[in-house]
């Protein structure tokens, strides 16, 4: 099994004909994902092929959902047409809805990931590299070739941190990895990833990875210690990042004595997490709960 | 992007929030020039991006247009926390009578907007936050509904405020949803001996994200004599993520959170990172050109770490990029390179081809780290004052040799 994403997941992609849409559909396709459609209004009624598998493109997601059975639609739409493009899913049901577009506006978000909510589908973003279940289905842009299926679950606000995790423990392998996005304001947190791996029967291990800003990790720390019973191996990067600046990612600043690399670590510890202080570290940290010692 | 206040108190006047009059200027001349136009007496305050500032003597009332002259010179003579004053903001001096605070902002753990009031305004929030969290109204504010005028009436009814504050928090609203700003903060709100509401020091934070949806917001971040200096606005020229540090290793990568990381895993190996660089994802070889370019201009580096694991980008376009800068500017500080993922095999191929003395590979992140903070510790201290017009490590190729560029 795996979280989210299974072999049978079904994907829309929204923006699909895009050069970023066509780029990686072709790479979702490739790791085996079975992407039934995309959607551009201006292209309905046409196909896009990739090596030889010609895909439908719609005018809408309704459309798309009702004549392919979508159950996942990936989104690689520009950042100021991403809220309607959310809300057009939303209004379709579509019970998984994968932002991968850097720069929406954080209006826009708090305003569609409300509407996803109160509507029952479950958002991942924006700003987010997606999610990937080794070997059965891959939902946005984490690289598939970089590691295998295993037994491991990962949860990560950074894309390249999750490859980098990824591809030190490729010999153990993941079940899915989700990476949640480092906006301000995200669809799922790491407590929705870790309620998932808890209870999914393929995954022994949860690797979760944060940074500063923010209070998510302190949030899923205390979630951690009433409700997580499987081992969990942390990361936290930030530490020598300064008081007030940005790094990058949007919600990556920290602001006073909170939201410091530190306290994360500190509270993840606090709550049984063994946690790293470099991805090498977390690695061996991995392979130790694994092996027992 | 946070704003300046005199730009907060143009905002404000736009979406009808009620200011004091109040005028900016650059040189205690033309101080002087907009004390006569309030009236004559005005209170000048330095226009910087940090706290403290009446601490720091910032802010003087001033009687007459000579004393507000004056007071401008003195100002625009501050440092204040590593901010230069540059400008003062002129401002009709008003009686107080009493003192509020009132903000939105962004609540980012429960995924929607706050409002924050309280009738203890003037001083700072964070210590009334802390010494008395009574005294703060915390009022959750939905995204679609807004703050219409009942909810007002009960952000003001929560935190103690006059009825005559309702529409002042009605009209903040605007500012805050039409701007897309993630903070809007009056501090103080005051009521005056008569009777009107009046913004009298404001902050706004505006989204970078929306910046797409307000080109007129690229004014507020022209007008922004940062602090980072030369650095930080050569990086931002280029559409680079840079920020500047006070270690000796530059940085360089891809994906903000493996950045952060390789900051904390230079640090571990003993040597303080110069800059935060993230090239971002699907990085070109000119981006990384760039970066470079960037990076060796910085004086106080004495070694830089490229640490790429290619997702999106492609290893082979980050080494094209390397090789670009190295043909552009000359390299006098040594250089590790360590990449991984997509494509990694042709680009690790691609700079052993290119085989440049101060450019050593690395296999693996953490001696990657390691190597970069060695050869940074090794490495001497430059003359103290190097000669003017040059930098003390790269120097650009003459013009020549940069077309096609």
């Amino acid at each position: 099994m795996s979280i989210l994403l299974h072999r049978e997941s079904r994907i829309l992609v929204q923006g699909m004909t895009g050069s970023e849409g066509m780029k990686h559909t072709r790479r979702m396709i490739e790791a085996g994902s079975t992407v039934v459609g995309g959607v551009n209004p201006r292209k309905a009624g046409t196909r896009a092929s990739f090596d030889g598998t010609r895909v439908p493109v719609f005018g809408s997601v309704r459309e798309g959902v009702d004549a392919t059975g979508a159950d996942v639609s990936v989104l690689f739409v520009p950042p100021r047409f991403v809220k309607d493009a959310v809300e057009e899913a939303v209004d379709a049901r579509v019970p998984l809805v994968v932002v991968i577009t850097e720069g929406v506006p954080v209006h826009d978000t708090v305003s569609f990931r409300a509407r996803a909510q109160a509507a029952g589908v479950r958002l991942v973003g924006p700003n987010c590299p997606g999610l990937i279940s080794p070997g059965r289905s891959n939902a946005g842009i984490i690289p598939a070739d970089i590691t295998k299926p295993g037994r491991i679950g990962l949860v990560s606000k950074s894309g390249t941190l999750t490859y980098q995790l990824m591809y030190e423990l490729r010999d153990i392998g993941f079940s899915t990895a989700v990476g949640i996005g480092g906006d301000p304001v995200i669809g799922t947190t790491h407590i929705d990833a870790l309620a998932a791996f808890e209870a999914d029967p393929d995954t022994d291990l949860i690797v979760m990875i944060g940074e500063i800003g923010g209070d998510a990790e302190e949030r899923a720390a205390a979630f951690i210690e009433k409700n997580v019973t499987k081992p969990v191996v942390g990361y936290v990067a930030g530490f020598t990042a300064p008081e007030g600046k940005t790094m990058g990612h949007a919600g990556a600043i920290v602001s006073g004595s909170s939201g410091t690399a530190q306290a994360k670590k500190e509270a993840l510890e606090a709550a049984g997490v063994k946690v790293g202080r470099t991805p090498s570290e977390t690695a061996r940290l991995v392979r130790d709960r694994l092996t027992g010692r | 992007m946070d704003l300046f206040e005199y730009q907060a108190h143009e905002l404000f006047a736009r979406h009808g929030v009620p200011v004091p009059a109040a005028h900016l200027a650059d040189d205690p001349a033309a101080a002087r020039t907009a004390a006569r136009r309030l009236g004559g007496a005005a209170v000048v305050k330095a226009q910087v991006k940090a706290g403290g500032r009446g601490k720091a003597g910032g802010v003087r009332p001033a009687a007459t247009p000579d004393e507000a002259q004056a007071h401008a010179a003195a100002v625009l003579a501050l440092t204040i926390k590593g901010h230069p004053v540059r400008r003062v903001l002129l401002a009709q001096p008003v009686e107080i009578e009493a003192e509020f605070y009132v903000s939105y902002l962004l609540d980012r753990a429960e995924r929607t907007f706050l409002a924050i009031a309280s009738a203890e305004g003037g001083m700072d929030i964070e210590e009334v936050a802390a010494t008395r969290p009574d005294a703060l109204a915390r009022i959750p504010v939905d995204a679609e509904e807004g703050v219409t005028p009942q909810k007002a009436r009960q952000i003001a009814e929560a935190a103690g405020l006059p009825a005559e504050a309702e529409p002042v928090l009605v009209a903040l609203w605007r500012v805050f949803v039409a701007e897309d700003a993630l903070l809007v903060e009056v501090n103080p709100l005051v009521r005056t001996a008569g009777g009107r509401v009046l913004a009298l020091d404001g902050k706004i934070t505006l989204d970078d994200n929306a910046a797409v949806l307000h080109p007129e917001h690229a004014a507020y971040a022209e007008q922004d004599g940062a602090p980072g200096g030369g650095l930080e606005a050569a990086a931002r020229a280029k559409g680079l993520n840079y920020v500047k540090l006070d270690g000796r290793v530059g940085v360089i990568g891809n994906g903000a959170g493996l950045v952060m990381s390789t900051l904390d895993v230079v640090a571990r190996c003993g040597a303080d990172p110069a800059n935060f660089l993230d090239i971002g994802g699907g990085a070109s070889a000119r981006v990384m050109a760039d970066g470079l370019g960037v990076v060796l201009g910085d004086p106080d580096v004495r070694a830089v770490l490229v640490n790429v694991f290619g997702g999106i980008t492609a290893c082979d376009a980050v080494a094209e990029g390397i090789v670009q800068a190295l043909a552009e500017v000359e390299l006098t500080k040594p250089l590790v390179v360590r990449l991984d993922g997509n494509n990694a095999a042709a680009g690790r191929a691609v700079l052993a081809a290119a085989a440049h003395p101060l450019v050593t590979q690395a296999d693996t992140m953490d001696e990657a780290a390691r190597l970069a903070a060695d050869l940074a510790n090794a490495a001497p201290e430059p003359a103290a004052d190097p000669p003017a017009g040059t930098t003390a490590g790269s120097r650009p190729v003459p013009a020549g040799r940069q077309g096609g560029r």
